[in-house]
Order: structure tokens, then C-alpha cells, then sequence
């Protein structure tokens, strides 16, 4: 075998002055970056294996670690980046291909940051949220051109809806690519602020059933877990189609994390890998997504609101139209800086487009076509703040998905290596002794603590733009304006540019 | 000075009034100019009208068409698109005097109208919206011309001045009429336009409306999805559609169509039964859309009575008072006092609490 041609990514300092030689950082590092050397009687590290997670500089006692980027640094290349050269001597030592974790890091045009809000000066008072009322309630599903009443006057029964008491749902994370704590503080972090969290494609653990009236079922294309409990469990039915982390390709669970509970969950053997095709088997076409769609409505008495998720890609109006008139209740689309468990670094960084265009293309295009009262429109990928929702809003959502900013919130540091399952934060892990790390009771308080703050955000910011109900900024762009945007940019977007 | 349509939206704060004979009796446009003019302080001079129910009895069949032509050319077009979809029965000026503070009207001219039976049946539409989509189409693609009314047996006139003078001008004192609105304007960034000033209306709406509506980007965009064209740039227009499409297009009684738009507060829904708390909730999942965000006071005039309606949180002031055979609305207790100094009842509605004025025998708006 060659030399490995790598270099560290990180560089550990550690303040011997400072460092006890207690080793919790040894225990602490999955990844085993720390080491005690008997010979020198200290602590010492490996940085090439350092992933900087940041858990031993949070848990050492003396403050003594510093982790930082290695310092050595390629010959000047805007080119060959030193990310470009090392990812070609990963794969000339593996033939494999490139995998990463979270959302596109890369240094693409973030519209969010392009876009500013409206607030009232004189002519339309302020509303302040500490003295009035401010209403944030969501109600997700279809709903007709009208409401009708029954021969005696009674207003008639709408198809099924769910209700949001803030505009925030958890995005889907499946028990397997997360540990069953974080899924137990998602779950019921929802049920506790009247959100809905989402199985992702991972079945329904029997622990999460008590907070079945705020969960979102997904059907993937491995269908794993699937089965008609699980189908009437929740409150929702997902299908997802794609996802904007990976458009067009499957999702591959290693068989390392299909431990006994994945295992059963997922109705699987235990140690096999799960793999989620590219496609559905039985969807093809449009046609074919509407019998699905269906068939699960079928399966659940049309009780449910069956949402179908894609990934934003090029012609996504078009899709979305197209889900629209197939029978979907919710339109849930991801766009492409979503997180992910897995994927191909190549895939998540150069395919699909960002959220912002797409949502604003799908509203305009649904309206066009007098679709957009009758479905519900949910965007994710990536919502980093509650500003972004008041934006995603006023572009035209019904409600936004949040995921790596829950996870986050549970002690994520966004270290991009969750397809490892060496998650030291015991979030995207499967190993026992890393996922009671996560203490599920502090995580719901952590995860409850981000949405009630944001909850108060978007409240303080409506109430400065005259607004008391959250119906009111939906679509409404001329709450918004764009900075630094080309005219086509704007055009897209449907907003006029800062001094219009 | 007649000014041009805004590209970009207007904001304004305003005076309303507004007197209903529920006995039906007409009477003359004095009391109301009396009344708006008491709040001649609330409109700066650069708009204010007036809506009359029943001012037409000779023509109450027909459609009243009320329009403002910038020039001449304007008004052949518009000639010509009207004697190709209607039958005209009368085509005349409206009859203006000169007042000192009115300066460079419009050209201002009425038509007793019949849709072209032919051209109707052809479209298969209903002979409302038929004439609605007319309207529609003359305000968003005929240049230099604007529908001002489009009633039967009612009429719009409005233009740019204090209100006062504006009815001075129109000879209101003139007009006989059950039902009549006012309006005086206080926009604060255009110079005022003819077609500008209030009230809006369509067929037999209209709309006087003091407020500025923070949710008007979120209405516009749901009302094209119901192919009305927002062209005005006022919320005021936005309003007036609004309760066209729920009150005309989707048949629905007043009392829904005002839960609609100012919905009650979620926490009053959790106080209601079971089927009330339904009914609101089904109003609010479909209409959510229609909700009218923002400090708002409205009157709706109607060929059978008013509404009279507050945002939910009363950010505008609005009072009411009755005697024997009238009711009378406006955005102060003087310009009540000043045309009935001592009304039988007299009160403040609460936010989002509507206030229906009806015709003796009417079931509703």
C-alpha cells in the first residue's frame, strides 16, 4: 500500500500547563484523536483523525484544547484548492466515492441574505406582540375554493388539516441515521409546542408512539417500516420523492448502524444494509405518484393530509404543479443547501438549486394556475434563522422544515460527519455508549427553548410590519426587498429591490 | 393636476361618513357633505367623494356607468368597447359647477347601460360579471380612461379636493338618495389622482375605507388568483374585490364574509361551541388569504344597506348612532352630532365587531 498522501484537517493544541491528565477528552473522542502516552506520561493526539467536533474542547475541565485548521498550506491555487487536491488523493487511495455529511457548505449566494424586510413608520402602527395579540397558528392540508354549507346550514366538514401553532415543523430524520434520543426530543418537543416532527424513512420506533398526533409519517422508496399501523399512526403520510441534499439518488443506511431497534423498526435484518432506491419501484410518472398518493389516502380513510416532498431542482414549478393536480394535500420541497445523514459530496454540492428561487418560482407558478389556496407549500433546506422563515413566508410558504437547526440545537457542532456514526454528541449515531450522550430530557428542553425564541422573533418582526397573523405576510412580497440582486434575480423572486 | 395612475402603492389616512334611510326614503346630499366636512382636518385636500344609493329611479334597470376620461381619445376607445358589449341608452356629462378649490378635472361623463343580449349570451356568463369584467378590463388595459361606478341606480363621485368641495362641484345637494357614503383623503405620498379617490366600487359595492392595510401584497396576490387585476395600487380596491369574490362569487351570507376578513382572534375560537369554533375555523383554514391586516375603518355600501367594519384590534376609530328611520356611521362622534344632535343610540363598535345597516325588509347585504 502507498503512503497515504492526507494531511490532517485539523490541528489540536493542548496547554500542558493547563491540561490534568484527567483523559476525558480520550473518552470522549470516538474518532480517538487523544491518546494518554504512557512512555511521556502525557496527554498526546492524532490530529488526522480529529473531525472538529468541538466535544473534548467542551467537556475539558481546564480549558487547556484548542482545535484548529491545519496550517499547512498548499501553494496559491484558486483552482487546485487544497479541498480539490485532498478529496482527489481520498479517492486515488480508495476508488470510492466521495461521502459527506449536513448541507452544501460551499460558497454560493446565500438569497436569504440578499433579502431585507418592511417595517411601519407612521402611517400604520406597529403592533407590540408584549400587548396584542399575535397569531402565528398554521393549518397545513387542502382546501377548497370556498367553504360550503350542507342544506341546513351547517358549515361542511374540510378535508383533512393539520394544525401548527407556530410555522415550524422538524424536518425528516429517520431513527438510523439519528439515535433514538434525538428522535425521542424531536418527537416530543413537537408534541410539547403543538409542531409535527417527521420519521423520515425510518419506520416509527414503539417509543415514539405516544406522540403519534404530531408526527409526519414518511414512505420513501425503501419503504422501510412501512406497514398499515404505521400508516395510521401519525397525523400525516410524506412520501418523498427527494430530497435536496441528494437529488435523483437513493439513501444507503450502512449496515453498521442496523442495530437490533433500526432493525426492527425498519422491519430488516440487523446488520444489512438499508438501501433506498433511486426511484419509487412503482412511481414512473405523475400518474403513477397519483396512485400512491391514493392508495395511501385509501389506506388511512382519507383521514390524512398526504404530503409529497421533492428535492429543487431546475423545473420544480412544473413538478409542483404537477403534485398539485395528483391528488397532493402538501407540497414539501427541499432545497439544495438541505441536510443530509449521507451523501455523495459531488451530488450534494453541485445539484439542484437554493430554496429561496425555488419556492418563490413554485408560489408564482401555483398561482398562475389558481392552485396555490388548494395545497399547502412547506420549505426546508436550509432555514437558519427566524428570519428566514419570516422571508420563506412572505415569499409564499405555508410552513417551513427545520433539521440541522434542531439538531444543532441538541449539540450538533456541524462537523459534517454523521454518515461515520461516530457521532461523540450521540445525535447521528447508533452506538450505545455515544447516544446516551444525549440526555432526551435536556435535548426536548434545548430544541423547545430555539423554536419558543424564534416563535418570539417572528412575532416582534410581524408586529413591526403592522402585521397581527401570520395569514397576512403569506406571499405577501412586497414585505421584502433584495440587495445586491440582478434584475432576473428579482424577477424570479417577485420582489422589488431595496429603494423601490 | 388630475394626475396619473401610481405604479407604486399608496398610503393614506382618512374621514368617513356615511347615513342610511332604513325606511328607504331619499334625501338630499346636504347632510353628508355636512357631515365629512365637520372632518375636514382627517383628508388633506387631495381626494374625497361620495357613494349614492337610488339617485337613478328613471334608470334602475340599467347599469350606471360612471367614468373619468383624461382626453378624448380616451373616451372614443371606450365608446367603442362599450357600443360593442352594451346597449347604450343615455350618454351624457355629469353636470359640475366651478368651484374655485376644484382645478383641471377629467373629463366626467355617465352612461345608462344594458349588456348587448347577443354578446351576453355568447359569453355565458352571469349578467353581473359580465359588466364586472368589463370594468375589470377597461381600468387595466384602456389608458386615460377609469370605471368610477358600475351600479344600478347608484353612482359614485369623487375626485381631487376636500370632499366638501368635491360634492360642491358635483351639485350633490341635487341628488336624492336612501343610502349615501363619504369619503375625505389623507394620502401621504402622491399627488392626488382622480380615479384615486374613494369610494371604490364594483357593480353595486362600493367601499369608503380609512387605514392602511399591511396585509395588501398577501390580498392582491390571492385576489388574482380569482382573475381580479389590483391596478389601482390602493387597499381600498383590494377590499371591494374581496367582498365581491365572497360576497357574489362564492355566495356566502355577510357574517362569514366578515369573519373573514376581520377574523375573530384564535383564543376567542377556543371560548366558542363546538360549532362555531368549527365554522370560524373552516372560514379562516379557506379564507386565511382575506384577512384584512392592519388599522383599518370601512364602510360597504350595498344597493340594500352598509357594513360597517373595524380592524379586529381597532386601530381606527369608528361610531355609530341611530334615530327612528336612519342609521349614521363615521369616523367621529361630531360628524354624527353635527347631522343629528341627538340620535336615540350612539356607540363605539368593538374591533372586528360588524355593524349591519339594512333596508326595512331586507334579510341581508
Amino acid at each position: 500500500m502507498s503512503l497515504n498522501y492526507n494531511n490532517p484537517e485539523f490541528v489540536i493544541e493542548r496547554d500542558q500547563d493547563k491540561c490534568i491528565e484527567c483523559r476525558v477528552c480520550a473518552r470522549q473522542c470516538a474518532n480517538e484523536a487523544h491518546f494518554y502516552d504512557e512512555d511521556l506520561e502525557r496527554m498526546r493526539e492524532e490530529d488526522i483523525n480529529c473531525v472538529n467536533c468541538h466535544r473534548c474542547v467542551t467537556l475539558c475541565p481546564t480549558n487547556a484544547l484548542v482545535i484548529k485548521e491545519y496550517p499547512l498550506e498548499y501553494k496559491k491555487n484558486s483552482n487546485w484548492t487544497g479541498g480539490m487536491i485532498s478529496n482527489i488523493q481520498k479517492q486515488a487511495n480508495t476508488g470510492g466515492i466521495l461521502l459527506t455529511g449536513m448541507g452544501n457548505p460551499t460558497d454560493k449566494k446565500i438569497y436569504w441574505d440578499h433579502i431585507l424586510l418592511n417595517a411601519s413608520q407612521v402611517t400604520n402602527p406597529s403592533i407590540d406582540p408584549l400587548r396584542e395579540p399575535m397569531e402565528l397558528k398554521t393549518i397545513l392540508g387542502r382546501k377548497p375554493d370556498k367553504v360550503e354549507f350542507d342544506e341546513e346550514g351547517k358549515v361542511k366538514d374540510l378535508p383533512p388539516q393539520l394544525e401548527l401553532e407556530t410555522p415550524i415543523m422538524f424536518g425528516a430524520m429517520s431513527f438510523g441515521s439519528i439515535s433514538i434520543n434525538a428522535c425521542k426530543s424531536l418527537a416530543q418537543a413537537a408534541n410539547e409546542m403543538g409542531m409535527m416532527y417527521n420519521t423520515g424513512e425510518g419506520g416509527l420506533h414503539e417509543d415514539l408512539y405516544p406522540y403519534k398526533d404530531r408526527t409526519i409519517v414518511q414512505v420513501a422508496s425503501g419503504r422501510f417500516g412501512v406497514h398499515q399501523e404505521y400508516l395510521n399512526a401519525g397525523a400525516a403520510i410524506e412520501i418523498k420523492i427527494g430530497q435536496g441534499a441528494k437529488p435523483g439518488i437513493g439513501g444507503h443506511l450502512p449496515g453498521e448502524k442496523v442495530g437490533e431497534e433500526v432493525s426492527k423498526t425498519r422491519m430488516i435484518p440487523k446488520g444489512t444494509d438499508a438501501i433506498s432506491p433511486a426511484p419509487h419501484h412503482d412511481i414512473y410518472s405523475i400518474e403513477d405518484l397519483r396512485q400512491l398518493i391514493y392508495a395511501l389516502k385509501e389506506a388511512t380513510n382519507y383521514e390524512k393530509p398526504v404530503s409529497v416532498k421533492i428535492a429543487a431542482v431546475h423545473n420544480v414549478a412544473a413538478i409542483a404543479s404537477g403534485i398539485a393536480s395528483a391528488g397532493a394535500d402538501i407540497i414539501a420541497i427541499d432545497g439544495y443547501r438541505g441536510g443530509t445523514g449521507a451523501a455523495p459530496t459531488m451530488i450534494r454540492d453541485n445539484v439542484g438549486i437554493p430554496i429561496e428561487l425555488a419556492l418563490a418560482a413554485v408560489d408564482s407558478r401555483l398561482r398562475e394556475q389558481s392552485l396555490r389556496n388548494k395545497v399547502s407549500l412547506v420549505v426546508s433546506g436550509s432555514i437558519r434563522n427566524s428570519a428566514d422563515i419570516v422571508k420563506a413566508v412572505a415569499l409564499g410558504a405555508d410552513a417551513v422544515y427545520v433539521a440541522s437547526a434542531a439538531l444543532i440545537a441538541l449539540g450538533c457542532h456541524m462537523c459534517q460527519k454523521c454518515y461515520t456514526g461516530k457521532c461523540n454528541w450521540g445525535i447521528a449515531t447508533q452506538n450505545p455508549e455515544l447516544v446516551k450522550r444525549l440526555n432526551p430530557e435536556i435535548g426536548v428542553e434545548r430544541v423547545k427553548n430555539l423554536i419558543e425564541g424564534w416563535s418570539h422573533e417572528i412575532k416582534e418582526i410581524l408586529g413591526g410590519m403592522g402585521i397581527n397573523a401570520l395569514e397576512s405576510l403569506r406571499g405577501n412580497r412586497l414585505m421584502l426587498r433584495g440587495i445586491d440582486l440582478t434584475e432576473k434575480e428579482l424577477e424570479i423572486l417577485g420582489i422589488k429591490h431595496a429603494g423601490e | 393636476m388630475r394626475g396619473s395612475r401610481p405604479t407604486e402603492k399608496i398610503m393614506s389616512g382618512c374621514a368617513i361618513s356615511g347615513i342610511l334611510n332604513r325606511r328607504g326614503k331619499r334625501f338630499s346630499g346636504k347632510e353628508i357633505m355636512d357631515s365629512i366636512a365637520l372632518m375636514h382636518d382627517r383628508s388633506n385636500g387631495l381626494g374625497g367623494g361620495f357613494a349614492a344609493y337610488g339617485i337613478y329611479p328613471d334608470h334602475k334597470d340599467e347599469y350606471a356607468i360612471h367614468m373619468f376620461y383624461d382626453d378624448l381619445e380616451a373616451k372614443e376607445k371606450v365608446d367603442y368597447f362599450l357600443n360593442r358589449h352594451f346597449v347604450i341608452l343615455v350618454s351624457e356629462k355629469i353636470p359640475t359647477r366651478e368651484v374655485e378649490a376644484i382645478n383641471n378635472p377629467p373629463i366626467i361623463w355617465r352612461y345608462f347601460v344594458r349588456p348587448d343580449e347577443r354578446k351576453l349570451s355568447e359569453s355565458g356568463l352571469e349578467e353581473d360579471e359580465y359588466v364586472a369584467q368589463s370594468v375589470m378590463n377597461i381600468n387595466a388595459n384602456y389608458r386615460g380612461a377609469f370605471v368610477v361606478s358600475s351600479g344600478k341606480n347608484m353612482g359614485v363621485f369623487k375626485g381631487v379636493g376636500y370632499p366638501e368641495d368635491i360634492g360642491e362641484f358635483y351639485k350633490l345637494e341635487e341628488y336624492e338618495a336612501y343610502l349615501w357614503t363619504a369619503h375625505g383623503r389623507f394620502p401621504t405620498n402622491t399627488p392626488g389622482w382622480w380615479g384615486g379617490a374613494h369610494p371604490f366600487t364594483l357593480l353595486d359595492w362600493s367601499i369608503v375605507h380609512n387605514g392602511e392595510i399591511s396585509s395588501y401584497g398577501a390580498n392582491k396576490r390571492y385576489l388574482e388568483m380569482f382573475d381580479y387585476k389590483c391596478t389601482m395600487q390602493t387597499d381600498t380596491e383590494a377590499i371591494t374585490y374581496l367582498f365581491d369574490l365572497m360576497l357574489r362569487k362564492h355566495n356566502l351570507p355577510l357574517e362569514v364574509a366578515v369573519k373573514a376578513v376581520a377574523a375573530p382572534l384564535w383564543s376567542e375560537v377556543e371560548r366558542m361551541d363546538d360549532e362555531e369554533a368549527k365554522l370560524v375555523k373552516s372560514i379562516r383554514a379557506v379564507y386565511g388569504s382575506a384577512l384584512l391586516n392592519g388599522p383599518f375603518s370601512i364602510i360597504l355600501g350595498h344597493k340594500d344597506g352598509f357594513l360597517a367594519l373595524n380592524d379586529r384590534i381597532k386601530l381606527r376609530p369608528l361610531v355609530v348612532a341611530e334615530d327612528e328611520e336612519r342609521t349614521y356611521v363615521a369616523s367621529e362622534e361630531a360628524a354624527i352630532r353635527e347631522i343629528c344632535s341627538k340620535p336615540e343610540k350612539l356607540w363605539s363598535p368593538r374591533g372586528g365587531e360588524p355593524v349591519i345597516g339594512l333596508l326595512e325588509g331586507r334579510s341581508g347585504v
